[in-house]
């Protein structure tokens, strides 16, 4: 059996405080009450701010998550003095760069671009370096004028505005009428394939692969791609898998709400130990309804709306190189059907079980990645510490098992040693485990720590087809043939 | 409290205590739930 291990990973944010507008919240909201956007825009941070956000320059690897524990909150009133728009986990692209990838993935013509706008987004990204020439050709224009006929003419175009509310293009519905390519839908579905491809080119050149290597590429983002027949007919990882040039792969989609990309990776490795593919990418991208989901809370608080990027990510996995860590396909955690609905008994599925199956103990892991939400984003609207939630949870079990002592001062050393302060946007799926993947290679490869654990639920309840969640684990581990 | 015989809205969440959690207790305690639902907010 081929050992599988993950080579890389890159996550692709782009600050998009205009189309926070067009967030499901938002919208809801902004229908009821026109005059709410007025009031919201002027809490839509600048570029620079989100940069500076010492959050995000967590998740682009240029600090630590626990680099966090030492910064008081609200996060928002310091940032970050190092800030960069890059780091060695990934890229921070600004709205008006973002609008003109949005324009090179539509290969439909849904995207129609202002002349002057069009101009300015391609001078943009002339210089990116994952920019294609050809991608710059797409990105073309066409006088106001007509911008403003279509949106005045009932056919359910939306406009796509700048943080300041300038109207610079807008996205249009498929000339028949499909709920299914509805102008909100193809922007969502847009919004997901431009950040994944940002990120899955950006995953390649990092690690120095040839985009013609990968053979397989599993989409775990959330939308649903497909017309009125197949909604959700998917495999938009395929879209993407060509947008970055990966000429020699074919892909799928998996679904299972925001641990879908956990349960990706398990299939990745699978694929690569049985000898079925050499390489294979994991992808994800951003999700455009969830921006501004809690932009009510933050406004009735007047703090930034945090809510306002957009990200996406690609893992790259393969066959056993020597050096990259090891998913360990015999740790798999199953929050099965039987499991139930209670917390504890998730979480032993979870963590207790697999520790098991490897024999090894609670503080063999030298971090857990779990839900890797934002606090700034949740606690300010009383939705509470999702992360530090999860810990607890996690320490608790480990002093049953008489692990660690069963003091709240030794529960709450475990939870500053194995855990970490959330820094995640509340993306969905994106904030699952995967944020921290880039700093645990980092520490794997230089031996910080020998393990670390990786879990992640998904609310399928949601979909109203069953009351159950689901949830999905494994570990990785320090590669046995590093030096 | 007594719950017996009474009908009950459950509204549990993810990350704290879901709905059929609540659930099973509300049936214990002889309650009839008529709405069960558990919420993400994240």
């Amino acid at each position: 059996m081929e050992l599988p291990v993950v080579r890389d990973v890159r996550f692709f944010l782009a600050h998009t405080p205009g189309l926070v507008r067009h967030g499901y919240k938002p919208t809801l909201d902004v229908a009821r009450d026109q005059a709410l956007w007025s009031k919201a825009q002027a809490y839509l941070r600048p570029y620079a701010d989100a940069v500076a956000y010492a959050p995000h320059q967590v998740l682009l690897g240029n600090r630590t998550p626990d680099s966090l524990t030492d910064l008081p909150q609200p996060w928002y009133n310091h940032p970050y003095s190092n800030s960069s728009r890059r780091g060695p986990h990934g890229e921070l692209m600004s709205e008006e760069e973002l609008y003109g990838l949005l324009r090179a993935s539509d290969g439909f013509d849904f995207i129609w671009l202002e002349d002057g706008f069009a101009a300015e987004a391609q001078g943009l990204l002339e210089r990116h370096p994952l920019v294609s020439r050809k991608d710059l050709q797409q990105i073309v224009g066409v006088p106001f004028s007509r911008i403003e006929e279509k949106l005045a003419d009932g056919t359910g175009a939306l406009p796509l505005t700048l943080r300041d509310g300038r109207v610079i293009g807008l996205i249009r519905r498929r000339l028949q009428d499909d709920s299914s390519l509805a102008a909100d839908i193809l922007l969502e579905n847009l919004a997901a394939k431009a950040t994944a491809t940002a990120a899955l080119r950006a995953v390649l050149e990092g690690s120095g692969t040839n985009p013609e290597g990968v053979q397989y590429v599993i989409g775990s983002g959330e939308e649903a791609v497909g017309d009125r027949y197949n909604r959700g007919g998917g495999n938009l990882a395929k879209a993407i898998a060509e947008a970055a040039g990966c000429v020699d792969a074919t892909g799928c989609d998996v679904k299972s709400f925001c641990c879908a990309p956990v349960h990706a990776m398990i299939i990745a490795g699978s694929l690569i130990a049985s000898g079925v593919y050499e390489s294979v990418a994991v992808v994800g991208g951003g999700s455009l309804a969830k921006l501004g989901m809690k932009f009510r809370g933050h406004l009735a608080k007047e703090m930034p709306i945090l809510e306002d990027v957009l990200v996406g990510f690609a893992i790259l996995m393969g066959r056993d190189d020597g050096r990259s860590p090891v998913l360990r396909l015999d740790s798999i955690g199953r929050h099965t059907v039987g499991v139930g609905s209670a917390q504890q008994q998730i979480m032993e599925a979870l963590v207790s079980k697999p520790l098991d199956q490897v024999g090894l103990h609670f503080r063999d892991m030298g971090k857990y990645a779990t839900e890797m939400h934002n606090p700034d984003i949740t606690e300010t609207v009383g939705t509470g510490n999702v992360p530090l939630t999860n810990y607890r949870v996690i320490a608790a079990l480990a002093a049953q098992r008489g692990e660690i002592a069963s003091t709240a001062e030794a529960r709450d050393r475990f939870v500053a040693e194995h855990g970490m302060p959330g820094f995640s946007p509340t993306q969905g799926h994106v904030a699952s485990a995967i944020p921290y993947l880039g700093h645990a290679l980092d520490s794997l490869r230089t031996r910080e720590y020998q393990h670390a654990m990786f879990l992640a639920k998904g609310s399928l309840f949601l979909g109203r087809m069953t009351q159950l969640s689901d949830g999905v684990s494994f570990i990785l581990e320090a590669n046995p043939g590093q030096a | 409290m007594n719950l017996k015989g009474k009908h009950v809205i459950i509204v549990g969440e993810r990350e704290g205590i879901p709905g059929p959690a609540i659930e099973a207790c509300m049936r214990s305690a002889g309650a009839e739930p008529v709405l069960v639902q558990t919420q993400c907010f994240v």
